[in-house]
């Protein structure tokens, strides 16, 4: 992976609890000591530093607003954690509406019996995360749940910020003859995470790809502005699900090329043990771009200048026929329709 | 990728192609026996590059598919009512039972889990003393070995809150039952690679003898299944009918004898019942009496009333190669994987599910 980490010394503070009880989400003495004994002070500025109900914000002009929640299992993984995932999440999904993600919110429900070591790994990879997207975190709750009412912890974010000047990122821009570019390796976040979910445990130095696209994303507004019609991050349902949204939503058909899409072997080969398809595996470092056929090889050169976009590949183009379908060409020249994910994917027996 | 990407090299597919498009003079139709050879067939495309007339009807291999509804009914009980810890490979939790599927469980509170191998549930079953845990051990030849040896393991370990609910199926009863049918128009088999792994090819030659139809033991990748498609057609063309192994880096003569001796030790052969064919005669495994202690069938009594089969599901038909999913009339209109009438629909190695997946409906109709 070529993601960069900013590391964190941020020692934890001493304090009198070593795990996260139902009274610190009492709103009483016990959630203003949890809230003290760190988390104003890591994730500390002006509007956050308030202390207030909410935040009161200056901005103006066109602004993107969005919200994710973050449920994953294990909340430790190869490559990152629940809190960074958090941040970037928000912030990609700010990107993929051609904003420049500034303010986010973060709410906390945690599961009672958290150690407050775990907490702290948590909380400071948000604030690394926020650091390396440039965004400050201005309002927040906590609440807590008794044992067994959640999974260690949920948190959810929303965040905005002012769209980009140059930015006309909508579905009804798309046309026939756009190309369709990915910015980086499919599938490895997903398989990050089965490798240590629960009865799956398989070796592997596979890492999550999780990482903040909004300094990419602004590059490319920066340079090609309009001509980058979509953008969308293949979060869950991966890669063939979001084609199959864009196709539906924006009516066209789509045709793209196996042999084009990037994934790293490593991954590949994980997919073929556990019969998986890389194209239905969650992402979270990457972004789908819909863009004029005129600027497609620009837009890949540009992004594999980019660390986090090295792999980025032109891996199919937006056509007239078949509207609202997707056609994968496999690397032996046959075709076959890419349907959305149903359910969950489920590995085969044999 | 080694041992993967030369077997999905264009190059060589296009040069098997045009093989048998030299070799082919009349219309032939054959079938390949597993799921996995269907879904690859699908997912490649390979059927839209073959010659119009060599016709590929898909084969009864997909343990999901003909798992039966009462055995599935069996496994949702268990986990629901005996509070049992219900270990299963992943695709068996999506099949629709008679009342609901085994992740309509899970979603309702049960204790559903998937694993990859039934060692693990050995596993659990060693650290939840307290639980019972019952394997759903289903398959073809492939999966017996393993099944068998979570067994073994158990009894080793004497862990007594350990059992498995089987209901292995065999390849070449299944063979038989589908070209001793009148109906039948199969005329000429692609063996599954990974069952001959296991048991070898001596299974096949009185099959050949007595039907007069060749099989090629066939992989799974593209260029495995052209060639094995190749070989069948030279056979078929020539008038030969005999057994011939493609898969030769993976499959010998004699199968894996230790495999063997695993399986020989733990099951005997039985009659089993297909879901969506019947009844096929000393076509599954059960477990020998001197390990009745691990059949969750046994130690849990489990009495379930056999559940009707849904009448517009024509997936026995799909199964012996009469119909091609499109043919069904509820094909994408009532069934569909997100509400599927039948196995077939259910499973990604189920020819309903692969056509519903992977195929250019436009061309292949």
């Amino acid at each position: 992976m070529n993601k960069i980490k900013m590391e964190l010394s941020c020692p934890m503070p001493k304090l009198e609890f070593d795990m996260i009880t139902l009274g610190h989400g009492s709103g009483g003495t016990l959630t203003n000591q949890l809230l003290a004994s760190g988390v104003f002070n890591l994730l500390s500025n002006e509007f956050l530093d308030e202390k207030h109900d909410g935040a009161i914000l200056n901005i103006n002009g066109r602004m993107a607003f969005s919200s994710d929640s973050f449920v994953i299992s294990p909340v430790f993984f190869p490559g990152g954690n629940i809190g960074e995932l958090a941040v970037n999440g928000t912030v990609n999904d700010l990107a993929m509406c051609g904003a420049i993600p500034q303010y986010l919110s973060l709410s906390f429900i945690i599961e009672e019996g958290l150690p407050m070591t775990d907490f702290w790994e948590i909380l400071t990879s948000i604030k690394s995360a926020c650091m390396q997207a440039g965004v400050q975190v201005v309002t927040g709750d906590t609440k807590v749940v008794e044992k067994g009412k959640g999974d260690k912890i949920f948190i959810n974010t929303s965040g905005v910020g002012p769209v980009h000047e140059n930015a006309h990122i909508s579905y009804r821009n798309i046309k026939p003859g756009d190309k369709i570019i990915l910015s980086n390796q499919v599938a490895t976040h997903g398989i990050a995470i089965m490798s240590v979910r629960e009865g799956l445990t398989f070796e592997t130095d596979i890492t999550s790809d999780t990482v903040n696209l909004n300094h990419t994303v602004i590059k490319l507004l920066d340079n090609y502005g309009e001509k980058i019609h979509l953008l969308k991050d293949p979060t869950r349902g991966g890669v063939a699900t979001v084609l199959n949204e864009i196709a539906r939503d924006a009516n066209v058909g789509i045709d793209i090329e196996d042999k084009n899409i990037p994934v790293d072997e490593q991954v590949a080969g994980a997919c073929e043990l556990l019969g998986l398809d890389p194209l239905y595996v969650a992402n979270e470092g990457v972004f789908i771009a819909i863009v004029d056929a005129s600027v497609a090889e620009a837009v890949v050169a540009l992004l594999r200048q980019d660390e986090n976009a090295a792999f980025a590949s032109c891996i199919g183009s937006v056509t007239a026929a078949h509207p609202r379908q997707v056609i994968l060409t496999s690397r032996i020249g046959g075709t076959r329709v890419v349907n959305m994910l149903v359910g969950e994917q489920l590995p085969r027996i044999c | 990728m080694k041992y993967l990407s030369e077997y999905r090299d264009a190059g060589t597919v296009g040069q098997y192609l045009d093989e048998i498009n030299k070799v082919v003079t009349r219309p032939w139709t054959i079938m390949e026996i597993c799921g996995g050879q269907t879904h690859s067939l699908v997912k490649n495309g390979l059927i839209g590059l073959l010659p119009g007339n060599v016709r590929m009807v898909h084969g009864p291999g997909c343990p999901v598919c003909v798992t039966p509804l009462n055995l599935i009914d069996k496994a949702v009980y268990l986990a629901e009512e005996k509070k049992v810890i219900l270990c299963s490979y992943g695709d068996m939790l999506r099949v629709p039972g008679s009342k609901k599927s085994l992740l309509e469980a899970k979603a309702a509170g049960a204790d559903v889990r998937i694993l990859y191998s039934p060692l693990e549930a050995v596993l659990l079953a060693k650290e939840n003393p307290g639980k019972e845990v019952v394997f759903f051990a289903v398959g073809f030849e492939t999966t017996a070995p393993a099944n068998a040896l979570s067994v073994l393991h158990a009894q080793r370990q004497g862990l007594k809150n350990y059992s498995i609910l089987t209901s292995h199926v065999l390849v070449p009863p299944a063979i038989e039952a589908i070209v001793g049918d009148d109906s039948n128009v199969v005329q000429g088999f692609l063996a599954a690679g990974h069952v001959c792994t296991i048991m070898g090819l001596g299974e096949y030659y009185p099959i050949v003898e007595k039907y007069h139809l060749p099989i090629v033991v066939t992989g799974f990748e593209p260029v495995d299944l052209l060639h094995g498609i190749l070989m069948l057609l030279k056979q078929l063309e020539r008038g030969e009918y005999k057994v011939e192994n493609q898969y030769t880096r993976v499959v010998n003569e004699w199968g894996n004898p230790e495999a063997r001796a695993v399986i020989d030790k733990v099951f005997r052969v039985t009659h089993r019942e297909w879901r969506g064919i019947g009844e096929i005669p000393f076509s599954g495994y059960e477990l020998k009496n001197a390990f009745a202690g691990y059949d969750a069938n046994l130690k849990f009594n489990v009495q379930i009333e056999k559940a009707e089969e849904s009448k517009e599901c024509i997936a026995g038909q799909v199964l012996r190669g009469l119909k091609k999913p499109f043919e069904c009339p509820q094909f994408v209109k009532k069934c569909k994987p997100s509400n599927p009438l039948g196995a077939p629909m259910v499973s990604s190695e189920g020819a309903c599910a692969a056509y519903y997946h992977f195929s250019n409906m436009g061309v292949m109709a």
